[in-house]
């Protein structure tokens, strides 16, 4: 296990380690003390890497991971995971604003809640929250699942494209051309498989669909207010 | 655009330590903000007093005799303290009112930051670590107190564009965002009454809300009001006498964390700002919700 | 006269309400919906034709033609990035997306920029493997869809522009037709084929100067600090908008005037929106040299570039490059006469077309129907874009060598006279023969 002090080491020393291992790993194993809620760590990593971060991280943790499994224990501040490709980001916290912004792969787990416009631009990344989220979740969102355990905020999934929603308990309201959708085996199959690598025992069962009514796939008239 | 830190203490035990747990916050809070930096304090209240913090850029010259003048002038006793570019009077509340029009008689120049039982606004231009010692932050004591780190957006990097703004007595208010509505709301408010001395947007948000409290509402009900009439982005944070409040706009994308413990409830537009606290560790963390009033009072 | 011989009132037409405007009226009223297009602001607004180079005669000399040297080099991002990009002239090409133009015009523009010493840019769609192999320096874009957006990419750029807004419609999201969305494009930016695609206004991930500083840490610490970063603003209040990008830690300000024509989006937003090219330079310079940056932090302008003499004036008042998009695509084919009878067609004619969302482009470059995009020789058209570039370098040397100066940057406001009040005030140089603009403050 290699350990790193980003307080007394720095945040470029950080990244570069963790990045120059993309080439031909020489540590898989990596872990990092007092992060004190600092921005951008262990960001653009490509490798099959193990990364705790021993405590809170700030923006944009684990941003555009390839390949590598990044752990937060403690909470992850705005953009966890933005545009990752592949891997896996867990966070044991909460985690705030934009948690998988436009993710095209892998997996995100927050143990906690997530704020706000968790899941925007989703664009294949699979998230599960294990609490609740928070306002203007998935808007726009492209594709992948989001599977929130716990409740949504307002305007879920507002202008939506082809994204899967999950929600076990109660949505506030929906967004823009998001509507409620049958619960098939197909679905139900993935959410098994989802749940289970995300260390979450909910029962498939208990959750309910969303997903686009695709009404401003082509603009329409009759529609214009909801733009 | 902005850092902005708040700290409302439940422990009396901590109440010396305000200034330096408030300043350790705001100087993580510089990259947002590196322009200026400024504190409210609120301190221990002396019955029957009142107090004004003013500025001056020229302030040994001005702050000389500026006790003994306004003394002499409004024949009531007035002691002052003077903290580099700032300085606090006290004298008897019946006086304050009169002290404000008679301070912009003798010395025209000096910048009223604020006035009220307890209140004292400190604020300068440059960096935030270089102000809190300047102006010895850190030393201060109080029950409650707001902090903020500015990024000028539209308004002049000065020391009146700098936060927190105060527009009536113990009120000030901090801001991170923008408001798309001030220009109006500024003419519709000066032509009430309000005085409001820059063309800062947030000075405009602070005006509303002491608007709004002249007319009757109570602090929480003013905030509430301010999601329906003012247009754009803002993260709030308000201190009265004896309160503290947030409030986010119903977008909510500027920053905002929370943290209470049995000591203190804490607010930090990061949470880099509150990773020093005692017992953070174990505190309840969470982020404001949008378009919803919190609020604390002593 | 009426056959009572009574003079009859003449019919009289509008000034307000004209015949396209009713025709536009007629349009929404049929259809219900704003109308969609590219091509820019079409509105006549003060432009670089209303300044004049004042040439040297006896005060100044100036050098000679073709053997007294007249340098172009720029060099971009030299503030933070290891690797700043390094120019032979100081005219780059715009952001346009693959998606909007064919592979073979992206390629097209790639050849010609390559050809000419200077850099290509990607656009909202993300990076094709043809334009990086034929482009020998390419900025990609980091825009709010993040479509196609990936760190493989973003790590094989020679600069990363974070755009925040264009001149064409600075605060507005974008709108790329059904036609268009083929099903490579769909698959670069994860849409279903053929749905009319909408982009956000605002970034997913980070709103405002103060976030936006984390934001160009994160890209930076992904490509450790080798390439520069520029930030692309739409011109609206360029004196803020240039020092706040500065101030969250830019390389590279691009500011793109209400002219900026290539993105489209509502005709309604593109002609009353923003402010002109010409008004957003001086704003932008000042900004820098308040914070000591001006040279430091480069600034590049674009919208509605044409010729040597715009790339002069825009270098005088205080830019270090300028980008063009609507001038490379005519260039290498765009709006030719050759098409007409097509264009005719479509309702329009040759040097009117703008409906380039369409994807129904007689010209093959706005496109992504094969057999139009075949009609565009990726070669050719490259060659056509070098020849351009070159023009545009040597008529500007041209005019900085007839000024005194031996290099484009050296170029100055003094340089300049306006020939109207508005272009006088717009770009604060004198009104010509006289040493006054409005606005000109006593000393």
């Amino acid at each position: 296990m290699q350990q790193y002090d980003l307080e007394t080491d720095g945040l470029r020393g950080l990244n570069a380690a963790l990045q120059a291992q993309a080439a031909e790993p020489e540590h898989t194993a990596w872990e990092v003390l007092n992060p004190r809620g600092s921005h951008a760590i262990a960001v653009g990593l490509n490798a099959p890497l193990d990364v705790t971060v021993r405590g809170p991280a700030g923006y944009y943790c684990g941003g555009m991971n390839q390949q590598a499994n990044v752990r937060v224990q403690g909470s992850a501040g705005p953009g966890v995971a933005e545009n990752m490709m592949s891997g896996r980001v867990i966070v044991e916290g909460d985690a705030s604003q934009y948690a998988g912004a436009t993710g095209h792969g892998g997996l995100l787990v927050i143990k906690g809640n997530a704020s706000s416009r968790c899941g925007i631009s989703m664009k294949g990344i699979d998230i599960v929250v294990h609490g609740n989220i928070g306002h203007m979740s998935a808007f726009m969102a492209q594709g992948g699942s989001l599977v929130v355990c716990g409740d949504a905020g307002d305007a879920l999934g507002d202008s939506i494209y082809e994204a899967r929603l999950f929600v076990r308990g109660s949505v506030k309201s929906l967004g823009t051309d998001c509507v409620e959708k049958e619960m098939r085996p197909e679905h139900l199959d993935l959410l098994t498989g989802l749940l289970e690598r995300a260390e979450s025992d909910a029962k498939p069962e208990e959750f309910r669909r969303y997903g686009s009514a695709r009404k401003l796939y082509n603009f329409d008239v009759d529609h214009a207010d909801e733009y | 655009m902005c850092g902005i830190v708040g700290l409302f203490l439940k422990d009396a035990s901590l109440q010396p330590e305000l200034g330096s747990m408030l300043t350790q916050m705001l100087v993580t809070m510089t990259d947002r903000g590196p322009d200026s930096a400024g504190i409210a304090i609120y301190g221990t209240e002396v019955p029957g007093q009142a107090r004004l913090t003013v500025q001056s850029d020229n302030a040994q010259h001005d702050f000389e005799t500026l006790a003994a003048d306004l003394s002499r002038a409004l024949d009531t006793p007035v002691t002052g303290r003077v903290n580099g570019s700032h300085a606090v009077l006290s004298l008897s509340r019946d006086y304050s009112g009169a002290a404000r029009d008679m301070i912009r008689a003798l010395r025209p120049d000096i910048r009223i930051m604020s006035d009220g039982d307890v209140i004292e606004i400190y604020k300068e231009t440059g960096l935030p670590e270089d102000v809190a010692t300047r102006l010895s932050l850190a030393q201060m004591g109080g029950t409650h107190g707001v902090g903020h780190t500015r990024m000028a957006t539209e308004s002049a990097v000065t020391t009146e564009g700098a936060h927190p703004f105060s527009t009536g007595a113990d009120q000030c208010l901090v801001h991170n965002g923008s408001l798309s509505n001030h220009n109006a709301l500024r003419r519709r408010l000066t032509r009430e009454g309000i005085r409001i001395g820059s063309m800062n947007d947030t000075e405009v948000g602070a005006a509303y809300l002491t608007w709004r409290m002249r007319e009757g509402a109570m602090l929480g009900e003013a905030l509430e009001s301010s999601l329906a009439d003012l247009d754009g982005f803002f993260t709030f944070v308000v201190g009265t006498k004896d309160g503290f409040g947030v409030v986010r706009d119903p977008i909510a994308c500027k920053p905002a964390v929370m943290a209470e413990t049995e000591q203190y409830v804490a607010f930090g537009s990061e949470y880099r700002a509150l990773v020093s606290l005692p017992g953070i560790d174990t505190a309840r963390v969470w982020e404001p919700e949008p378009a919803t009033v919190y609020f604390w009072n002593h | 006269m009426n056959n009572k011989g009574i003079p009859s009132t003449v019919p009289a037409k509008s000034a307000t309400f004209t015949d396209p405007v009713n025709a536009e009226i007629r349009r929404a009223a049929a259809t219900g919906i704003y109308d969609i297009r590219g091509g820019g602001a079409k509105r006549r607004v003060p432009h670089f034709d209303d300044l004049l180079f004042l040439g040297a005669s006896i005060s100044r000399y100036p050098l000679e033609g073709y053997r007294e040297k007249c340098e172009t080099k720029v060099t971009l991002g030299t503030r933070f990035a290891k690797n700043p990009v390094e120019l032979d002239i100081p005219i780059t090409i715009a952001g346009m997306s693959f998606g909007a133009l064919s592979g073979p015009a992206k390629e097209a523009l790639g050849r010609g920029a390559s050809a000419a010493g200077t850099s290509t840019t990607t656009g909202d769609g993300g990076m094709t493997a043809e334009e990086r192999a034929h482009s020998s320096k390419l900025v990609y874009q980091y825009l709010p869809s993040r479509y196609g957006m990936n760190p493989d990419d973003l790590r094989k750029a020679d600069a990363i522009e974070v755009v925040v807004g264009q001149g064409a419609k600075p605060g507005g999201g974008g709108m790329l037709l059904g036609q268009k969305i083929s099903d490579r494009v769909a698959d670069m930016r994860t849409l279903p084929k053929g749905i009319d695609q909408r982009s956000a206004c605002r970034h997913p991930d980070w709103t405002g100067p103060d976030d936006l500083e984390i934001k160009i840490l994160e890209l930076r610490e992904i490509t450790g600090w080798k390439v520069p970063v520029y930030v692309k603003v739409g011109g609206t209040r360029p004196y803020y908008d240039v020092a706040l990008a500065v101030k969250a830690g830019a390389d590279v300000v691009v500011l793109d005037g209400m002219q900026g024509g290539t993105a489209a989006t509502q005709d309604v937003f593109i002609e009353n929106v923003g402010l002109p090219t010409l008004a957003c330079i001086r704003p932008a310079v000042q900004a820098l040299q308040d914070l000591g940056l001006h040279r430091e932090v480069q600034l590049i302008i674009s919208g509605g570039i044409r010729t040597g003499a715009d790339v002069a004036k825009a270098l005088a008042l205080g830019a270090d490059a300028v980008s063009i998009g609507t001038a490379a695509m005519i260039a290498i084919g765009d709006n030719d006469p050759r098409w007409e009878a097509e264009y005719q067609e479509l309702g329009t004619t040759a040097g009117a077309y703008d409906d380039w969302h369409e994807g129904r482009d007689p010209a093959g470059i706005t496109t992504q129907d094969p057999e139009l995009a075949a009609r565009l020789d990726p070669v050719d058209a490259g060659r056509r874009l070098r020849n351009y570039l070159k023009v545009l370098t040597l008529e500007a040397q041209t005019i900085a060598r007839a000024c005194g100066h031996n290099h484009l940057h050296n170029l100055e406001p003094e340089d300049l006279c306006a020939l109207t009040m508005e272009a006088a005030a717009m770009a604060k140089v004198p009104l010509a023969g006289t040493d006054w603009y409005p606005g000109k403050k006593e000393t």
